[in-house]
């Protein structure tokens, strides 16, 4: 695996310098590790990496300058891949973050997820890659919330849509259902259908199937 | 009330106008007059009406000392007296004490209000309150002063008035046929000439009565505005406004507290623990799959996590990041999500309310939504909450609304009146319409007002 230079914000001392440990044994040599905000935007005119990881909430005033800053850098550089760390899963950022650029290779995740280091690491490179992911558990409060695209979606159905924001493909689907790929392939169409989601590339596709969700939902 | 000093001035009160020179061309000793006549008049007609209360006790005083065999009959007369002025003495002594205050402005003016709190509906909320307030029975205790005070104007006024009437009369009576001599006590005239000096005495006894009811109507009336006039009302507002503020100022530093302590959990604790559970990660990176020290890691990491997510809930429950952070929409959704039953909501905030006012509505929501759930058995709920301008400034609109089956109460608990104390904190009102049935609402309204001191961030 190509290594990825990465930048990355955290205000926390204690965590930057875990997740530092953590980047570079997994092939994403940090950089330049920050403290706010401002300094990431600094960074990552200076270096232009490939990856950005930054906490959401940051100094100064400690609410969403992560965020805010995350979706400037998608903005000016639309191929970056940025990976938002949150305490608490909150629908907006997820939806302020996806809406950046074309919604590909973007990340949002609950910060405790960094403990599973393997896993953490293989989102940061499925996003370098290109790929959307969502915390499963915004995608949980998601469907638990009763409005009208949920209920026409069967149990299956919001399970594969649970995975698909998770950034997996159909067949990692199928293997993790422990089912066909032609079985995944027909829930997803039916999703698709079901969101009245016009005919397009099937990864753009799977991207608008969350983003629709995120929107209606958090609007 | 003018307070004017200077000799040329005209005296303010009583006292200054008996002091000074001019008394008797004052309005003060007409004043003091009326006063005193009233009181005699009053107090005649006091005694009267109040027979049957004292009865007993006059009575009983009537056998001190007499025949110490009726001993038991003494003892019963006084209970019975003790007995009668608990219960009808107030009776008398209320509208005695109204009547008095309106007298007292003839002598004392200035404000008069009664110490009377006002008694809830009804008999029974009337007899409770008067019968339990000070004022009462400082009002019993004022017709005690009554009846000495109309003792006391009663042996003044009848006995100068009488010497005044006699000495002018004396002359004329002793010139008359048939009367020999007048005795006026210390000496005996019998001619008109040597009761001439006398009747000239007679205005200077009618200025003394005069001077004397003046007197005698100040010490009255200053007994009578200790023991029948309550705080001015001004004064107890300021202490209803300074009560007011405080318990606001109490209300924003709990507020800024529950913040500081979630902040302190966020930033601390919490991120200590995601970086344990980091490093309880790498070390798994680098023990072989499987072994027993990475079982032991792994389930290390899981009580981590745990414990992270047990922290998480607790800083919720103390004041929601997501409040601070995106306002009341984001943090009632986030709500209506932790909630296990279905909540349809609606919000339409184009501003974002004051901090304090934003705490206090979902202080409010969180509380009727686990109302909901304990006591509604998981009808359906909405929420509305929105924003409403008027000429004085906006109002925070928040309405609960459950399908449950009704017949909420305050007085059970269940959290209703803790929220309406901290509405009503806030300046605000809240309304309950619980039939028997459902459904089950609750209207706050929240005046969004910036003039309370925002805690710090």
């Amino acid at each position: 695996m190509t290594p990825v230079p990465t930048v990355l914000a955290e205000d926390g001392v204690l965590l930057r310098e875990g997740l530092v440990g953590v980047l570079e044994r997994f092939g994403f040599p940090v950089v330049a590790a920050v403290g706010d905000a401002e300094e990431l935007v600094e960074a990552v005119a200076e270096h232009r990496p490939g990856l950005v990881v930054t906490d959401i909430r940051m100094p100064p005033d400690f609410s969403d300058e992560g965020l805010r800053a995350a979706v400037r850098l998608r903005r000016e550089h639309p191929d970056l891949a940025v990976v938002a760390l949150s305490q608490y899963v909150e629908l907006s950022y997820a939806t302020d973050l996806l809406d950046s650029g074309d919604g590909k290779g973007v990340g949002y995740l609950l910060k405790q997820r960094v403990g599973d280091v393997r896993e953490f690491a293989s989102v940061l490179r499925n996003v370098v890659e290109g790929a959307t992911f969502v915390d499963p558990e915004v995608v949980r409060q998601l469907l638990r919330r009763s409005a009208d695209p949920l209920q026409r979606l069967t149990a299956r159905e919001r399970q594969v849509l649970e995975l698909m924001a998770e950034g997996h493909s159909n067949s990692a689907i199928a293997r993790r259902l422990v089912v066909g790929d032609a079985a995944v392939g027909k829930h997803v169409g039916n999703i698709l259908a079901k969101l009245d989601l016009p005919p397009d590339d099937g990864v753009h596709r799977r991207v608008q199937a969350v983003l629709a969700y995120l929107r209606g939902q958090a609007g | 009330m003018n307070t004017r000093i200077g000799s040329g001035a005209r005296p303010d009160t009583l006292l200054r106008a008996m002091t000074g020179p001019r008394y008797l061309v004052t309005g003060w000793a007409w004043r003091a007059l009326a006063y005193t006549f009233t009181t005699l008049m009053v107090g005649g007609v006091l005694l009267l009406v109040a027979a049957p209360i004292y009865a007993p006790w006059a009575i009983f005083v009537s056998m001190i000392g007499r025949d110490t065999s009726v001993a038991g009959y003494m003892v019963f007369t006084f209970v019975a007296g003790v007995a009668m002025v608990l219960f009808f003495a107030p009776l008398v002594a209320i509208p005695l004490g109204a009547l008095e205050r309106r007298r007292l402005r003839l002598v004392l003016p200035g404000p008069a209000g009664s110490g009377h709190r006002t008694p809830p509906p009804g008999l029974w909320g009337w007899v409770r309150t008067r019968y339990t307030e000070a004022s009462t029975w400082r009002e019993v205790a004022y017709a005690g002063v009554m009846a000495v005070g109309f003792g006391l104007a009663l042996v003044l006024v009848g006995s100068l008035t009488t010497l005044t009437l006699v000495l002018a009369a004396s002359p004329l009576i002793l010139a008359s046929d048939g009367e020999e001599y007048v005795s006026m006590g210390w000496t005996v005239l019998t001619s008109p000439a040597e009761a001439v000096p006398y009747a000239l005495l007679s205005p200077v006894v009618l200025i003394l009565l005069v001077y004397c009811c003046g007197a005698l109507s100040y010490g009255h009336g200053v007994v009578a505005r200790a023991l029948l006039v309550g705080p001015p009302k001004e004064e107890l507002y300021a202490e209803l406004d300074q009560v007011t503020e405080s318990r606001a100022r109490l209300a924003n530093a709990f507020e800024y507290e529950r913040r500081r302590i979630e902040r302190d959990l966020h930033d601390g604790a919490q991120q200590r623990l995601v970086a344990l559970s980091m490093d309880l990660g790498m070390a798994r990176v680098d023990l072989e799959e499987g072994s027993p020290a990475d079982l032991r890691v792994a389930a290390a990491q899981v009580k981590v996590d745990d414990l992270i997510d047990e922290l998480r809930e607790l800083v919720r429950g103390i004041h929601p990041r997501v409040l601070s952070d995106r306002g009341l929409p984001a943090a009632l959704a986030e709500l209506a999500d932790h909630t296990p039953v279905p909540v349809s909501l609606a919000t339409d905030l184009p501003r974002r309310p004051p901090a304090h006012v934003e705490g206090t509505a979902y202080f409010v929501v969180a509380e009727a939504l686990t109302n909901v759930y304990k006591h509604a058995g998981g009808g359906a709920v909405t929420v509305h909450a929105e924003l409403r301008g008027d000429p004085r400034g906006e109002t925070l609109v928040v309405e609960v609304t459950d399908q449950g089956p009704g017949g909420a109460d305050p007085a059970r608990g269940s959290g209703l009146t803790g929220m309406a104390d901290r509405v009503a904190v806030m300046g605000g009102t809240m309304d309950l319409s619980s039939p028997v049935g459902g459904p089950t609402r609750i209207r706050v309204e929240l005046p969004c007002t910036n003039d309370r001191p925002e805690a710090a961030k």
